[in-house]
């Protein structure tokens, strides 16, 4: 029954996400230095804290200990940023959804893909920040464009299923917050994989968000290539994700238009 | 020939929410199945139209216009019943839908061809054509917000039928555009027309979809009253006072 749509996805992929990007930061004075402002003072924080306040909560190998946050801050945000304007998107562009035949699936996934522009950002603050306290790049940086992208992909099934799910059940939003703030504390951010208990660090490794925090501090601090089972999980989570999103989502969706 | 547009015993019914979205009342909706009241918006509609052909659809607010175009461009399924539809649609169902207050006139013309099915090549040939056909170049740089409702409408007609569609189906726009853009709406109409091309019209005027339609379906809440030549589903229309 569905509709066939004979357009460019490329074209509108990119129209969406600069379209997103337009109104996020045209009436800012700041502009995109805004999406510096916010990892940058969580970095300070935590680094006095954890730092100098309650030193020896870090890992004294980790050091630098910016680098160290920024390594758990920047994945961390994104999943955040990404997985909550991803399972708002059906309802926040109802006027879409019930006015423009446009494939629905592009509708969350390019809003995960919106908040990739400021991830890109912040991205190469880290690298320049890495450089500047002193650590050389390395051929392992080869490794961040594959762990992003199964990173993004992740997200963007996440987005998937849990914006259809947003359409039938309103408070998923709430239970998604409530979900995230427990999960800034089951990730590594302000403390190293190494104090880990033996018998919890599966548990960690298998949580796609930590595996990417332990694989950029691999890359970035320790200078050496992240283990294949982090890989491994990566791939196996965003595959996962992708597939039971997309699920979902299409059975979902033939009703979005009587629920929004 | 395959018809452009074909309804089969279209029924299509929507349950009244009344805003019970949450949790809780899943939950509850799971332990204690209640019947919702339901609304029919439209019951046991057919009718079938050959390209080429246009179709006035007239009737009272709430008879049904807007959900057969809405089932027509493929936003909401059918609950019995089935729709074909042959070739490329393009829908003008609300004034500026898809725009943003906050884009410029040039960026919404790109976003919304892009969700209209439009290429980057087509995107590159056309934009000086829909611009120039909508009359607000001198604004295409401004945000929309400062738009009047003639001006967006006109953006976004010459947008939608720059998408250049086998089908177009428009639901009461056309209204708002001053006298001079209307003449220009309806000579694009008639080349339209002329060219091969389906339109499907909703409106409330009966001047406009006889002055466009060489078809008309009457509408009366959800039902077909009548459908047939517009001149005489329109006159009959007339008479019955509504």
């Amino acid at each position: 029954m569905e509709r066939h749509w004979g357009g460019d996805y490329v074209f509108l992929f990119e129209n969406l996400i600069l379209k997103d990007f337009r109104i996020r930061y045209r009436n800012m004075s700041l502009g995109i230095l805004w999406s510096l402002i916010n990892p940058l003072v969580m970095m300070g924080v935590l680094s006095l804290i954890f730092g100098r306040v309650l030193a020896g909560g870090g890992d004294p190998h980790n050091q630098p200990f910016p680098v160290f946050i920024l390594c758990g801050l920047v994945p961390f945000n994104f999943f955040v940023g990404a997985l909550m304007t991803g399972a708002t998107s059906i309802v926040d562009n109802a006027g879409l959804i019930k006015r423009v035949l446009v494939p629905r699936e592009v509708v969350p996934v390019a809003a995960v893909l919106s908040n990739c522009v400021h991830l890109l950002i912040q991205i190469a603050l880290l690298l320049l920040l890495t450089v500047a306290f002193g650590l050389r790049p390395n051929r392992y940086w080869f490794w961040l464009p594959v762990i992003w992208a199964l990173y993004v992909a992740f997200v963007c099934g996440l987005a998937l299923g849990s914006s259809a799910i947003n359409v039938y059940i309103r408070d998923t939003r709430y239970v998604l917050e409530s979900f995230t703030t427990v999960l800034f504390w089951l990730v590594p951010i302000f403390y190293s994989f190494s104090i880990i208990p033996q018998k919890y660090a599966d548990i960690y490794r298998v949580n796609p968000v930590a595996a990417l925090v332990f694989a950029m501090r691999n890359i970035l601090m320790d200078g050496i290539a992240p283990p294949m089972s982090i890989i491994e999980n990566l791939t196996i989570a965003a595959s996962f994700a992708v597939g039971a999103g997309l699920l979902i989502f299409r059975r979902l969706k033939p009703r979005f238009y009587e629920h929004i | 020939m395959l018809p452009a547009l074909r309804f089969d015993h279209v029924t299509k019914t929507f349950v009244h929410h009344a805003g019970r979205m949450l949790l809780r009342d899943r939950v509850i909706e799971m332990i204690k199945p209640s019947r919702r009241p339901r609304f029919e918006a439209l019951k046991d509609v057919s009718f079938e139209l050959a390209p080429g052909e246009s179709l006035g659809l007239i009737g009272a607010n709430g008879a049904g216009k807007s959900t057969i175009l809405n089932l027509a461009t493929g936003l909401a399924q059918p609950d019995h019943g089935s729709i074909s539809v042959n070739g490329r649609v393009t829908a003008l169902l609300e004034l500026g839908a898809g725009f943003h207050p906050d884009l410029t006139g040039a960026e919404n013309v790109r976003v919304n061809a892009a969700m209209m099915g439009m290429t980057r090549r087509q995107m590159m040939d056309r934009f000086d054509e829909i611009v120039d056909f909508s009359g607000v170049r001198e604004f295409i740089n401004e945000p929309l917000r400062v738009y009047s409702a003639g001006m967006t409408m006109r953006l976004a007609f010459s947008v939608a039928i720059a998408v250049d569609p086998e089908l177009l189906l428009v639901d009461e726009v056309l209204g708002v555009g001053d006298q001079a853009f209307y003449a220009r709406c309806m000579e694009k109409i008639r080349s339209f027309q002329s060219a091969g091309k389906t339109i499907v019209l909703a409106s409330h005027s009966a001047e406009l979809i006889t002055m466009l339609c060489q078809r008309a379906l009457w509408m009366e809440r959800g039902r077909v009253v009548m459908q047939g030549v517009a001149a005489e589903v329109i006159a009959a229309y007339r008479a019955s006072g509504t």
